[in-house]
């Protein structure tokens, strides 16, 4: 039994019981980097002495005691590099901890690496990140998606445990989906953006990509609360999150919104998530068709709110206080304009762009303020659908693995990655992808994720519905041969 | 809404972007397509409907206002690329 393969819970057990050190733990980890990680190339970079040094004091009696966690390079961990992926930011070591990351190591965890992601967050492949792609531990010529990819690679291939992603419009669920892990996006506001690098301050949250359902909850358990620095933080109860996990889904309501089986779908994915669905109905779910009917407009909205938010945040990207600055400047609006201009990757310089232009002067009102009044409508649709069901179930991506390249030089194609994710990130409601079967293309097996949507603040009815699923399904134990 | 008058020279430099002139034109006509696909939602009926910024309701969040440590100087200027005596050194702004 390789050690890397277990997961947290797993581990947790083999540390209480003494049967694995703390030490073999962090140990195996690196070996399994060293193996796997040149071919997947998941992580930017990674601190194994550190993990040494920082696990001889772990205390295996708490909640994640000993376990390292691996964090996107969007997440401050004190003395760590914090990049996001980009030029603009190289060589930038965070001067403090981001609040999820005070909070797992108050759990005992060892936050551990810099997990490779699409440029600041934006992205659906990891193609955006200016050090690479990472790679689709299932077929290495295809993506993990993103921008969470490095996150969801790490943990498909084994390298991590588990990791810290962000959701904006379906980063950790889409990259989950893609490599064949679990996703978990938060409700808006559950978990503390502090210290985490802004892209859409709306729509953001941090959340687990781990290898099953009780993981996520297990996470969840330490990352999940308000926080005085962040005051978007909801001060809700925090309940605990794998209270609810064994209750089954007997007697459960799962709508199925029509909107989301439409043309564009994979059939095959298709396939996948409905004998899916059926199964839920086979374990006394009921099943109702339901409608979520601006579902067609979510794109839309999307690509005008996230890069209208975007374009406000990376104002502070400046060549001032941090990161790159351009050599050789005529004066500041030359320092500002070639800073920014050689500093930054092509998408990140699109959607600021983009932003600024549904901001500006004579536009503000057409884009930016009809897309929020959409927003409404969008957010008022699940709140319709929430008082017939428990939990929405859809596809999370409408394709598998798409092909390293196929879409960069086309951003539309790429956008529509995202589209039965990023409603969600709107309305604020929380969502998990599982994984849910495989597919074949091109000979290589490739996993399907399902998606399973909650109202706000109801995790724990989305994670009672994901591991009834999951403990009667054997997709989660797939283990992908990586080379 | 029409993406005719979109002038992505311009708006770069609003945003404090330089462009080579081989992005100026990648970036007109990429954009150009994703400002038609979100032209779409014309279609959509938003005359009785209140915007949203946020989620959920957000209200000013107040403490006591009592003085406590910051981020400290030294590791404030840290990560800046020119430093000295203390203080970011900036690009000269006045002639």
């Amino acid at each position: 039994m390789e050690i890397t393969s277990l997961t947290v819970h797993e581990i947790q057990d083999l540390l209480r019981s003494r049967q694995v050190s703390p030490m073999e733990v962090v140990e195996a980890l690196g070996h399994r980097i060293e193996t796997v990680d040149p071919v997947i190339h998941g992580y930017l970079s990674h601190d194994l002495d550190r993990a040494v040094l920082e696990v001889q004091n772990a205390d295996v009696r708490l909640p994640l005691g000993g376990v390292p966690i691996s964090i996107k390079d969007v997440i401050n961990v004190k003395g760590h590099p914090c990049g996001c992926a980009s030029k603009i930011l190289q060589g930038y070591i965070a001067p403090y901890d981001a609040t999820v990351v005070a909070k797992l190591r108050a759990a005992g965890a060892i936050p551990f690496g810099r997990v490779n992601m699409d440029e600041f967050a934006m992205g659906s492949s990891t193609e955006n990140s200016a050090f690479g792609p990472s790679r689709n531990p299932w077929d290495l010529t295809r993506t993990p998606g993103g921008s969470s990819g490095g996150s969801a690679a790490v943990v498909a291939a084994d390298e991590a445990y588990a990791a810290l992603g962000s959701d904006t419009g379906g980063s950790i669920r889409q990259p989950a989906a893609l490599c064949g892990c679990v996703g978990l996006k938060p409700t808006y506001g559950r978990v503390s953006r502090f210290g985490l690098v802004a892209f859409a301050s709306s729509l953001d949250q941090i959340g687990p990509l781990t290898k099953d359902v009780r993981d996520a909850a297990i996470l969840m358990n330490v990352i999940a609360g308000p926080d005085p620095c962040d005051s978007t933080s909801v001060n809700e109860p925090v309940p605990d999150f794998a209270a609810d996990l064994e209750k089954g889904v007997k007697g459960l309501k799962v709508g199925l919104p029509k909107e989301y089986f439409v043309k564009g779908l994979d059939p095959q994915v298709e396939t996948t998530v409905r004998a899916a669905i059926v199964h839920l109905e086979s374990l006394g779910a009921e099943v109702i068709e339901i409608s979520l009917p601006h579902t067609e407009h979510a794109l839309s909205t999307y690509y005008i709110i996230a890069p209208a938010e975007a374009s406000a945040n990376l104002a502070r990207f400046d060549g001032v206080r941090y990161g790159f600055r351009a050599k050789e400047v005529n004066g500041l609006l030359d320092h500002y304009g070639k800073t920014r201009g050689e500093g930054f990757g092509a998408e990140v310089k699109r959607r600021i762009i983009l932003g600024t232009y549904v901001l500006s002067s004579g536009y503000y009102d057409a884009y930016y303020l009809r897309a929020q009044k959409v927003r409404t409508l969008i957010r008022q649709d699940f709140a319709t659908a929430f008082e017939k069901v428990d939990t929405i179930v859809c596809p999370t991506s409408p394709t598998p693995a798409f092909k390293l390249g196929e879409r960069t030089g086309d951003p539309l194609s790429m956008y529509l990655a995202d589209i039965f994710t990023l409603a969600a990130n709107m309305a604020g409601i929380c969502g998990i992808s599982i994984p849910c079967g495989f597919v074949e293309e091109e000979g290589k097996q490739l996993p399907v994720g399902l998606q399973i949507l909650g109202k706000e603040f109801n995790e724990c009815k989305v994670l009672q519905v994901a591991y009834a699923y999951e403990q009667s399904t054997v997709w989660h134990q797939a283990k992908p041969q990586i080379g | 809404m029409s993406p005719t008058d979109f002038d992505v020279e311009y708006v770069a430099e609003l945003a404090r972007i330089r462009l080579t002139p081989d992005e100026i034109e990648t970036f007109r006509s990429q954009l150009g397509q994703v400002l038609e696909h979100v032209a779409r939602l014309n279609e959509v009926d938003v005359s009785q409907v209140e915007p949203m910024a946020h989620s959920f309701p957000v209200y000013n969040v107040f403490r006591e206002d009592e003085p406590r440590a910051s981020l400290d100087r030294e590791l404030a200027l840290s990560n800046a690329p020119r430093q000295a005596q203390g203080l970011f050194i900036v690009t000269k702004v006045v002639e």
